[in-house]
């Protein structure tokens, strides 16, 4: 099913009395397949997942917000409470260290189903992509011309997927190494010690807000047909082929 | 050739394909109020086995040299109730009960004769924040030793002058960093850090590292589990 197209025919009414051997269609579009099932599923998993983490994990901060001494506290910003998830320290860590498995679990399908189906050429970013980087940036924020769409990512939009997998890798290694500082001593290390690995898990899901945050604004401005590419897998008249 | 297919069956293929996602709902469990309590419970408990498989009894926790330390004076005092429960240190015992052969009261001077371990060792709040302190005293492994403890029980539970109570799993209890410790900074504990005796655990969460212990039981059956662990934290909370 992957990268079929297909021409969507509608059957024409004929004229009165007259009589064809085969019925005559007319194309009133084309669709391309270009997400099947497990990529669908684990990105809307991965959407609830994420909103989750990153609440929860805004409320955990707040238990102590800075990186720095505890005595003397000094708060690196009092993140309200009506923007994280949990209520209360006690409650974020049941929300964040339940769903982490739902995330990993999420992520180890992806990635293995991308290498497995070979899908993941669709979205890895390769050397060939560099070239394309900067003629999308300027098309996308300076008024530049559209370079055209040879496939379903754009190289612009490798990068930021691309980029975005490693980040969630990120996030759960880090992770680890905030949960598990004794056993996995070696990761934490390898991160500069707990508090850097702290201080890491913290940019990192900032780095990966900007990036939902950007998203959002893509998936909104390139309207409702790709929108639901990601719903039902087929996106109707791509600009590529 | 591109195949050619009915915008009706287009119509039912995109449907039938939208609903295939419908395996994604079941998250929508936790936004349901009667089941979110049971299934975070579930979670947590989830999280807790997993810890209790990463747990490594000959694995130590860091430790640091002297210029790692936290000042003293910057070692936080924390309590759930009072920083000092007025203990009156020479009645003072730790009531040991349950699966020991020498079961009874054992004052600090016994517990002082067992060898003193001192280590540097990083105590983690589970707000976030942490310090490097300098713990002293005996290996809790050796006092279960001493007291003839069946160490094929399962959990230690042990109770404090201000009602806090904690317990432990028996595997962290016998790791050579789990401490009964009676000293921080080379000094005997100052009232508010938990005189005369407290939990020292490089290896747990510091609301497990319970202070001004009074009792102490070895059981098979964890029918005390813990304060904050009854307030919805997790317990085995292994670092």
């Amino acid at each position: 099913m992957s990268d079929a197209v297909v021409e969507i025919v509608r059957p024409v009414a004929k004229a009165k009395g007259e009589e064809a051997a085969t019925e005559e269609l007319m194309v009133v579009g084309r669709a391309i397949y270009e997400h099947p099932l497990p990529v669908r599923i684990c990105h809307w998993l991965n959407a609830i997942s994420l909103f989750v983490m990153a609440g929860s994990g805004l409320q955990i901060f707040r238990a102590f917000p800075s990186f720095g001494a505890k005595i003397p506290q000094k708060d690196l910003i009092d993140w309200p409470r009506s923007l994280a998830i949990g209520g209360w320290l006690g409650g974020a860590l049941q929300w964040h260290l339940t769903f982490m498995w739902i995330y990993i679990a999420t992520g180890l399908v992806y990635i293995g189903y991308e290498i497995f189906s070979r899908n993941y050429r669709q979205v890895l970013f390769t050397r060939k992509d560099i070239p394309g980087v900067w003629p999308m940036v300027k098309h996308y924020f300076f008024f530049g011309p559209k370079p055209p769409a040879r496939e379903a990512y754009n190289p612009l939009q490798k990068h930021a997927y691309t980029t975005t997998i490693v980040l969630g890798f990120l996030s759960v290694v880090t992770g680890f190494a905030v949960w598990k500082p004794v056993q996995f001593s070696w990761l934490a290390w390898l991160m500069g010690g707990f508090h850097w690995a702290r201080l890491w898990h913290f940019l990192v899901m900032w780095a990966i807000l900007a990036f939902v945050f950007g998203h959002l604004v893509m998936v909104i401005l390139h309207g409702w047909n790709n929108f639901v590419s990601m719903l039902t897998g087929w996106k109707k008249n791509p600009d590529y082929e | 050739m591109d195949r050619k297919v009915d915008e009706k069956k287009f119509r039912q293929m995109n449907r039938r394909d939208l609903l295939k996602l419908t395996p994604v709902i079941a998250l929508g469990a936790f936004a349901i109020p009667k089941l979110q309590d049971s299934l975070l419970g579930r979670g947590l408990g989830f999280s807790d086995w997993m810890s209790a498989r990463l747990f490594r009894s000959g694995h130590l926790a860091p430790t640091f040299s002297t210029a790692d330390l936290t000042p003293f004076a910057r070692f936080p005092i924390n309590d759930y109730d009072v920083d000092d429960p007025g203990i009156i240190f020479e009645n003072w015992s730790l009531t040991v009960t349950g699966a020991v052969q020498k079961p009874g009261d054992y004052r600090l001077d016994q517990i002082q004769t067992l060898p003193r371990i001192r280590q540097n060792t990083r105590h983690i709040c589970v707000e976030g924040w942490d310090v490097i302190g300098r713990f002293g005293g005996a290996r809790l492994s050796d006092f279960l030793k001493m007291v003839g403890a069946d160490l094929s029980a399962r959990f230690l539970t042990v109770g404090c002058a201000d009602d806090y109570y904690e317990s432990l799993d028996m595997a962290t209890a016998l790791h050579p960093q789990t401490l009964l410790c009676y000293e921080m900074y080379d000094q005997p504990l100052t009232r508010k850090h938990g005189a005369p005796l407290r939990l020292n655990v490089p290896t747990k969460i510091g609301y497990k590292q319970a202070k001004y212990l009074t009792d102490l039981k070895v059981t098979h059956v964890l029918d005390k589990v813990g304060y904050w662990e009854d307030q919805g934290y997790s317990w085995f909370y292994g670092l």
